[in-house]
This record gives C-alpha cells, structure tokens and sequence, in this order.
C-alpha cells in the first residue's frame, strides 16, 4: 500500500495520544481506517452513520442487528487473522438471521506499542473480508490503552441487516424429521488456531475456515425461503449448537459420526490431544435444519457454493429424547453429545 | 489414521459380538449375575463410552470403570496443596489441562487463576521446564500426576533439569501406581469382580509381569488391553474366554505396543528419580499402602514438598458420596444417594463426577438415552 503524503512513519508505534481525540488520532483514523474502507459514510467523519430507512425497507420488514467482539491469540493464523474473523463473524451472525449484512461498525482498543505495521495488515483483511462479503464499514471508533492494559489489539464490530419477507428462521423452529446438514469440515479453525500457538510441536497445515457465509445463505434460502434452523458453529462448536436447538425446539436430534465430514489432520490432532472436533471452533461454518423434502435441494445449492463445496448431511430431527442429542458411533454405538460444562481440555491419558 | 480405521470396523465389532454372546451362554454363573470385568485405566472408559462399546455387549457382562482415571482419584487436600502453592507471589504453577477443573474443598486451579495465581496449561513437564529456563527470577512447579503412563517422562524432566542445571523448576509429585490399588480393590470384602482389563499405557511401561498375582493369588483373569474399539471387545472376548475355560492367567491383547518386560529405560528413570511412599490418600478409596512415589532425597531439590511449605490437610470426602462403593463395583453409579441430585457433572461433590472419564459423569449422560426412550 502506498501512502502520499502519510504523516504516520512506516515504522511508528501506537501510543496513548493515538487515542486522546487529539491530530494523532485524526491522522491514525484517516491514513489507516477511512483510507481502507474508502466509503463515503465513513469519509464524512460524522459521529454517526446515517442510513436510509427507504432503502432498508425495499430489502425486507425487519432490521437484524447484532454485535461481537474479538480477541484472539495469536493476531494471525494460518488462514486468517483477527481482521478477517471481525468482520466475517458479524456477517455469519446476521446472515443466519436470514438476513441480507448491509453495514458495519468498528472499534477498536489499541494497547500502547502496537506497530501501525500490525494494525494496518489487520485493517486490509478487514477491508477485503468486507469487499468479499458486500458489506460497508460505515462508522467506527479508536481507543488507545496503555500498555499492559489489553493484549495488543481487540475488535469489535456490531452488524446491520435487512430480512427478507416470509423468512423466518429460528432455534426454536426444528421439527422431528428435519434433516441437519452443515457446509463442510469441521474444527479447522481451532485446530489452525491451537497450532499457530506453537504450544504443541505439531505441524500441520490446516487453515482456519474464515470466511462470510451470507452468499451460501443467500443461495439455500433461494431454494429453500423456509430454512428452519440456522447458526454458525463459532466456540462451542457444532455440538453445542445442536444442544442449543434441541433445548430450544425441544426435540431431540440423532447424528452419525461416519457422516461428519472431517479433515485428517484434524482428526488426528483431536486424537493426540484427546479432543473431540464436533467442539473445536469454527468460523466460517453452519449447521442447517430444513424439512425433509427441501434436503435435497439446498444439500446441491450449498454444495455449487464456494462455502459449501463439502456440505454434508449429518442427522435427523427426531421427537424423542427431547433436549437431547444423540451420536450413533462409527463402531455401531450410541453416545449423548452434551454441552460442555467448561472449555474443552485435553486429557492427560 | 487408516492405521486406526482398521480398529473401528464396526461389521468386526459385530462379529465379535456374536462371539462374545456365544462364550457367555457357555458360562453357566452368568445366569445367575451378570459378570462385572473391571477396566482400569480411565482411557478405556472413554473409548467405551466414546463408542457406545457396553451396549454391543450382551446383559451378562458389565462393565465396572475402575479407578485409573488420575484426576477422578486426586483427593481435595492434594488440589488444595496445588492453590497453595499456585498462589505463593514467586510461582508459576503449571498443570496439565485437565487436572485444572478439578475441585479442591475451597476452589480448583482453575478459578485459583481467575483470581491472579499464575498457572499455566503445558502439554509435557518439559514445556514446565522450558518455562523455567525462560523465567530464571520466578519458580517453576511442574504438577505431576498420573500412573506409570506419565511417570517417566516426569521423571526424565527431572534428570534433564539436574544435567542443565536448572534451580527454578520443581516437582509437586502426585503420581500414583497401579498395582497396589488393583491388590486393595481385590482385597476388599464387598468385592464381585470377575476379571480385568489390564491398563495398556501403563503396561507399555511396567511389562505384563507385574500382574501376575491377580491370576495366581486371586484366581482372576485379567487380559492387557488397547484403547480402539475392536481392542476392547477383543479383551473382553478373551477374559470371557478364560472364565469359560475355567483359566486364570495374564494375557496380552496389545502386544502391538506392550511388551512383557516393559520398557527397561522407562522403568530405569523411574527407579533412579522415585521411591514409593508409606502410603497414598485417593479419592474415593482412601489411604492405599505404597500407592504413590514421591522424590528421592537426593532430588530434593527438585521436591516441590520440601522447597515449599504445602499445607497437607487430609480433607475427607463428602460423606453423602458412595464413589469408593462404585469403583469396586459393588453398586451402580445411579444406585449412589446422590447421584444425579446433589451431584452432577455441573456440581459435582463426588470424584467419579469430575471428569468425563469418571463412571458417574459417563452413567449420567448414557443414562438419558435409555431413560427417553423406555
């Protein structure tokens, strides 16, 4: 990136007066954020961004709106960074609202002695994950704290989105004889993320899954306007998702484990760690209830998506047991997939 | 992993299924109770539920998880010693993951952390000692914990940081040994076990020699067994096989890693850095004779019990819990008082409740399935 006239040194570090409201802030917020957003709501450097309701109305009947923050260690990973997961994790959240992500906010909290060399290889992934998934950056805040006081950089983002009319989706919506697909391998990105902190000796070359799935949503909701169920398997994974529609819609839910589609290497690094991967973080991942006769058709629409090309059916929805959900083993078993009571950690023997 | 596929082949499970109906139906004591063979390394439990393994198996033959799960065994004072110490200013205190979540009568490690104690996950005790060389002006614990399994890479730690000369690192040693436990179980009055599976880690270190006594002294069978699914039944089919056949004897079903004599550099290690102590307290069981190594004095410097004042209270188990009565199979986990009322994997009081490993934990989930649908 080229930057005339830049007062920030290619070299400089964040510090406190990057923060204090003061010209360093201005040139911080104009030479790094508004310069890769590049639009002209963000350009304006109004305290607020003003959205016209006309425009929102024609897309559907109702606003979704969600916010996330992000910390992550390390900024960046194979497959990704922080940049890339703020703007695509806002995006997945409205986007299995059914909603259409239309624009985006960010704050940031800078801790002093960050480089602005970091900071602005976080801004361009944020940039291009924004091109990608269509959506506009629109407002923004910066704040600075001393050093010591955050680890080195968080985001968060709050999201705006339009639903279409007639869509409605919800947890509590599954019905028994719902069929479960997902869009492709799981635990990728905690396995990409567990490595990349270099704690592990393990090498691999797994790649976090990252990315904005409002496309694929726009392309199963095309076939299928009456998806039941929709959510991104973020921490937690997919199990406690499911969990979460099972409570929700109370019923229960059956899945096979020789149909949920897996990396090797993440098998394999869930068998050395003794983790199990329907647990392990996903970003750019999301479970789907739909009826039985609209499976077969958003199983092809997701699986002609560069975000679905290995969807896979997993499970049914079933009445019984409610609340609960059910794992027919590899080995011709059963066992509860239950919601972690903490963070998952890896067992000793 | 196309290694491991081949022992997850479930139209062999089915096979050895059939089999193993067929052996029982030659047995005529299974008519009358069902036959209880006792797994004793907490990694079988978990590929027995993991895989639904109890449910292949016919009424006759029951599974009893015993007590080689060696977080489910850790007794409160000993988590109690662990915040004590992980608390002191000059410490970083590190612990392999699962041992954090374990409670203590005040807190686990894990909510010691959440109130300022530097404690950190590491994945070997060599990461511990990687610690220490990077922090010269603080002391490094490494929380030592598990069977033989994990014993000789602890004791190997300490060998390398006695060769590097490393003096911030110390051991807070809760190992613990197998046989003795195995011979207290057996000794135990209220005892129905019918036979073993022989713990395959373990065994990989100390040999198959050392279980002699159960199938001379105590006339049961016991078989050493792998951790993949058809590893397990295949076990199981063999002690089956053994009581059908009237034979008590130690057989070998992992030989793939299990040697006879064990591994001799392991065991050397071990005997160089560790002697056994009078006794050990567990969780559960109580005190066992000679169930747990501590440092030999001319370690002592790596001794985290000698370096450091550690307050060694004997907390008592919550007396509502039957855990012990569980681990010698002498009841069912939801035969317990409490079980799933006042103890539950969210609250747990008793130790079998602790870990996902632990009987009581695996019996409250496996229990909803069966609980829905009869």
């Amino acid at each position: 990136m080229a930057h005339p006239r830049s007062r920030l040194a290619p070299d400089a570090t964040i510090e406190l007066a990057h923060g204090s409201g003061g010209k360093a802030m201005r040139t911080l917020i104009e030479e790094v954020f508004v310069s890769a957003f590049d639009n002209p709501d963000l350009a304006a450097l109004e305290d607020q961004a003003l959205l016209g309701m006309v425009e929102l109305a024609a897309q559907g009947d109702r606003l979704a709106f969600t916010t996330d923050t992000y910390v992550v260690d390390p900024l960046f990973f194979p497959g990704g960074d922080i940049g890339t997961l703020a703007v695509a994790g806002t995006v997945n959240d409205l986007a299995v609202g059914g909603a259409r992500p239309l624009y985006l906010s960010c704050s940031v909290v800078l801790e002093e002695g960050l480089s602005v060399q970091t900071l602005r290889r976080v801004v361009e992934s944020m940039r291009r994950t924004a091109l990608a998934a269509g959506v506009r950056i629109v407002t923004g805040d910066t704040k600075v704290v001393e050093r010591g006081s955050a680890d080195k950089l968080f985001i968060n983002t709050a999201g705006i989105g339009v639903v279409p009319r007639g869509v409605s989706i919800s947890q509590a919506n599954a019905r028994p004889g719902d069929v479960i697909i997902v869009n492709g391998r799981l635990g990728d990105h905690g396995t990409a993320v567990l490595i990349a902190r270099n704690q592990l000796a393990l090498q691999s070359d797994v790649e976090s899954d990252c990315q904005p799935l409002n496309g694929l949503v726009a392309a199963m909701l095309a076939v299928c306007p009456g998806i039941h169920c929709l959510r991104d398997a973020t921490r937690g994974g997919v199990a406690t998702v499911l969990n979460e529609f099972a409570q929700a819609s109370h019923i229960g839910i059956r899945i096979r484990e020789s149909a949920v589609p897996l990396r090797e290497e993440v098998k394999g690094a869930c068998e050395i760690l003794g983790l199990d991967p329907l647990y392990l973080a996903n970003e750019g991942k999301l479970v789907a209830v739909v009826p039985p006769w609209a499976a077969a058709g958003v199983l092809a629409a997701m699986r002609s998506h560069p975000a679905g090309e290995h969807a896979a059916i997993i499970g049914e929805v079933s009445e019984e047991p409610a609340g609960t959900v059910i794992m027919d083993s590899v080995f011709g078993g059963q066992r509860v997939v239950d919601m972690l009571v903490g963070e998952q950690l890896p067992r000793i023997c | 992993m196309k290694y491991m596929d081949e022992f997850r082949d479930p139209s062999k499970a089915r096979s050895l299924a059939r089999e193993i109906r067929a052996l029982v139906g030659r047995i005529p004591r299974a008519r009358q109770r069902p036959l209880q063979i006792m797994e004793v390394c907490g990694g079988h439990t978990h590929s027995i539920f993991r895989y639904g393994i109890q449910q292949l198996l016919p009424d006759e033959v029951e599974f009893i998880h015993g007590p080689g799960c060696p977080v489910c065994v850790l007794p409160m004072g000993r988590v109690d010693d662990c915040v004590a110490l992980a608390r002191r200013p000059e410490v970083i205190f590190t612990t392999f993951g699962d041992a954090m979540r374990v409670p203590g009568s005040k807190m686990s490690l894990l909510k010691a952390k959440a109130d300022g104690a530097d404690v950190r996950m590491v994945y070997s005790p060599l990461d511990a000692l990687q610690i220490a060389r990077a922090h010269p002006d603080r002391e490094v614990i490494f929380f030592g914990l598990g069977f033989e399994t994990t014993m000789p890479s602890t004791a190997m730690t300490v060998l390398e940081a006695r060769r590097a000369g490393i003096g911030n690192f110390t051991l807070f040693c809760n190992h613990i040994t197998i046989i003795p436990t195995i011979k207290a179980i057996l000794d135990s009055p209220d005892m129905h076990l019918d036979g073993f599976l022989g713990p395959g880690h373990v065994s990989m270190v100390i040999g198959t020699r050392p279980y002699g006594f159960i199938a001379q002294h105590y006339h049961k069978p016991i078989t050493v067994a792998g951790f993949e699914p058809l590893d397990v039944l295949q076990s199981v089919w063999m002690v089956l096989r053994q009581i059908a056949e009237g034979r008590c004897e130690v057989e070998n079903q992992y030989g793939r890693i299990v040697p006879e004599q064990g591994n001799a550099q392991a065991l050397g290690a071990i005997r160089e850095v560790f002697e056994l102590r009078e006794f050990f307290e567990w969780r559960g069981l109580g005190s066992i004779d000679h169930s747990g190594v501590r440092l030999r004095a001319a370690y002592a410097e790596f001794d985290a019990e000698r370096r450091f004042p550690v307050p060694n209270l004997k907390i008592a188990d919550p007396r509502a819990c039957q855990c012990g009565e569980v681990l010698k199979g002498v009841i069912k986990p939801r035969d317990c008082k409490v079980f799933g009322t006042a103890c539950t994997p969210q609250m747990p009081l008793g130790s079998l409740m602790v870990s996902s490993e632990g009987a009581c934990a695996a019996y409250y989930n496996y229990g909803r399935i069966h609980g829905a649908s009869a």
